[in-house]
Order: structure tokens, then C-alpha cells, then sequence
């Protein structure tokens, strides 16, 4: 359990850092609320509508491919608990290999998505 | 001991408020997040039972990637329409409380008698045993790269099929739903309550900006 008490102060200090830059800001801050100042993004692009609206497919997909993403990523950590336990050097290099096929087969996914034009924000412009 | 009591005090207790406030609350969205917060807090309890790996996987896929697909459900939706409507689901009470009551009942039961759980109930991984190989990650690992590395293998196939498979119903049958414009919002101008905005308080306002 002890172990664990790094991870409740990085959690403190995350929550102290966030409240810490709201309230200093808001202490220094001058008030002078007038027109673009109040944008999301003063100097960026100006909003159209606001942000409950409905959204493109495209961004679902990409959702979709992070979960996937996501869910490989909770096999490289037994994955590597285990591969930092192996003395030998044969049986690290069928744990290594048996992990590359792993990743190989998914990358058929991005390979795919590529191909697909998911990635593509920009085509028809 | 009095340490793990405090804090499984803390994780129940926001756990609860923001269980119900992800019931609760109006936004869509803000029920979605209020979930995260359940999420990271049960990760927490899974920490005290001393299953570092199950509270990691918890944030990862829960927090991570269950809850994106959820906000990402909801984008697709409009979610003014559902922020406005007061919609009580008459029908789904009357199975809820019943449930919601038997599970009470059951966990109460298991609290209060302390059922004795029998050897071979109890698997070949008891607490012990995943103490002695050095925690619940390795001894997930001693299994999946012995017994299981085929399935280990297969499972990335099942990765794939999902990813693929997603890819391909999103897909219109027109060929170009992919590739559309990138019109960020499709109603951006909005069909209730912004329409009768004037087209040209749209167009002034990049002019203020710097």
C-alpha cells in the first residue's frame, strides 16, 4: 500500500495546480469582460453555434480507434511486467517476437484506416 | 488498518455522490464525467483489495476508452433537445427498483453473514499465491504467456476485427462520408433558438479579433 502514496500526492498536486492557476488568475486578473475577450479561443478561429450541437461521423471513428488502441495497451503491461523478469536471453526474444506479432496484426488496422482516408481532415477542400 | 478505513471512507463516499449525480444530473455530458469520477474511485477501492493491475486496467478502458465512446455517442446526438426535455422512463422504475433493491439485499446479506468461501472456489491464484509471484500483473503474466499465448495472439485478431469492423459501418454507402467536407458542426447555425439570428452577427465578429 505504501507504494501507492506517490500516486495520492500526484493526484494532490494535479488538483492544487489546477485550483492554484484559477484562483491566482482570478486574483490578478483585471475584469474588463468586452467582446472577443470573452471567445474560447481569443485569436483563434471564432466559434459558429456552440459545442452541443451534432458532430461529423469522422470523429466517432477515430474514438473508435483510440478504444482499440487502448485496449492493446493493457496487454503491454503484464506483457512487460513479465518480459523484465525473464533472465534468459532466448525466452526475451520469444516474448519480444510474440509481442511484434501482436502489434503486427493491429497495425493492419491503422494500415486499413490509412488506406480508408480516415485520417484525411482536409480531402474535398 | 485505520488508514484503509479512511480512505475507502473518501472512495465510497465520492464514489456514491457522484454515482448519483450520474444519474441525476441534466447535461448528458456532465452525467458522462460525473461517471469518470465513479470510475477513478473504484479503481481506488480495487487498489485497497490490493489489485494494482484490475484498478489500472479500470482507468484505462473505463475511464478511457468506455466513457470517450460515450461523449462521442452523445456528439453524435443533439444533445440540446435531451438538456431541455424532462424525460422519466415510467416503465424502466418499475424493473429498476426491484432490481436495485435485491442487489442491496444480496450485497447486505454477504456483509452481515461473511458466507466461508470453499478451496476450490477460491482458483488457482488466491491472495497468497499472486503475493508471491509479486503482484496481480505478473501473475496475469505467468498465465497469459504460458498457458494462454494463443489466445493472447487471437485476441489481437479480435482487436482488428472490431477496428475494421467500426470502420466499415461508419462508412456511408455513398463512398464519400469519409472524405466530406469538414464541416465541424453539421447544424452549426442551429435549429431551435439561434435560427432567427441575424446572418450578419455571424459574419462580424471575426473582425474583432485580433
Amino acid at each position: 500500500m505504501p507504494a501507492y502514496v506517490g500516486v495520492v500526492i500526484l493526484a494532490l498536486l494535479g488538483f492544487a495546480f489546477c485550483a492554484g492557476s484559477l484562483v491566482g488568475a482570478w486574483l490578478l486578473r483585471p475584469r474588463r469582460p468586452v467582446g472577443a475577450k470573452l471567445d474560447p479561443y481569443e485569436s483563434g478561429v471564432p466559434p459558429i453555434g456552440d459545442a452541443k450541437g451534432r458532430h461529423v461521423v469522422r470523429f466517432y471513428l477515430v474514438a473508435m480507434l483510440f478504444v482499440v488502441f487502448d485496449v492493446e495497451l493493457v496487454f503491454l503491461y503484464p506483457w512487460a511486467v513479465h518480459y523484465a523478469e525473464q533472465g534468459v536471453f532466448s525466452d526475451r526474444l520469444f516474448l519480444f517476437g510474440e509481442m511484434l506479432v501482436f502489434v503486427a496484426i493491429l497495425l493492419v488496422a491503422y494500415a486499413y484506416a490509412f488506406k480508408k482516408g480516415v485520417f484525411e481532415w482536409n480531402r474535398g477542400d | 488498518m485505520t488508514d484503509q478505513i479512511v480512505a475507502f471512507t473518501y472512495l465510497s463516499i465520492v464514489a456514491s455522490v457522484a454515482g448519483l449525480a450520474t444519474i441525476l444530473v441534466r447535461s448528458p455530458v456532465h452525467s458522462a464525467l460525473s461517471l469518470v469520477v465513479v470510475v477513478f474511485h473504484v479503481a481506488g477501492m480495487f487498489v485497497l483489495l490490493g489489485n494494482g493491475f484490475l484498478a489500472a486496467v479500470q482507468v484505462i478502458v473505463y475511464a478511457g476508452a468506455i466513457v470517450v465512446l460515450f461523449l462521442f455517442t452523445m456528439m453524435l446526438l443533439d444533445l440540446r433537445r435531451h438538456e431541455t426535455e424532462r424525460t422519466v422512463h415510467r416503465r424502466q422504475i418499475w424493473l429498476a427498483i426491484p432490481i436495485a433493491v435485491l442487489l442491496f439485499a444480496e450485497v447486505a446479506w454477504i456483509a452481515i453473514s461473511k458466507p466461508e468461501i470453499s478451496e476450490n472456489l477460491k482458483g488457482a491464484f488466491p491472495p497468497q499465491t499472486i503475493d508471491e509471484l509479486g503482484g496481480s500483473a505478473q501473475a496475469l503474466a505467468t498465465v497469459m504467456f504460458t498457458d494462454y499465448l494463443l489466445p493472447f495472439e487471437v485476441a489481437s485478431v479480435l482487436l482488428l476485427a472490431a477496428a475494421i469492423g467500426a470502420m466499415v459501418l461508419a462508412r456511408n454507402p455513398d463512398e464519400e462520408s469519409l472524405a466530406s467536407p469538414p464541416d465541424m458542426i453539421e447544424d452549426a447555425a442551429g435549429t431551435d433558438g439561434s435560427s432567427d439570428q441575424p446572418e450578419g452577427e455571424l459574419s462580424e465578429t471575426p473582425a474583432t479579433h485580433g
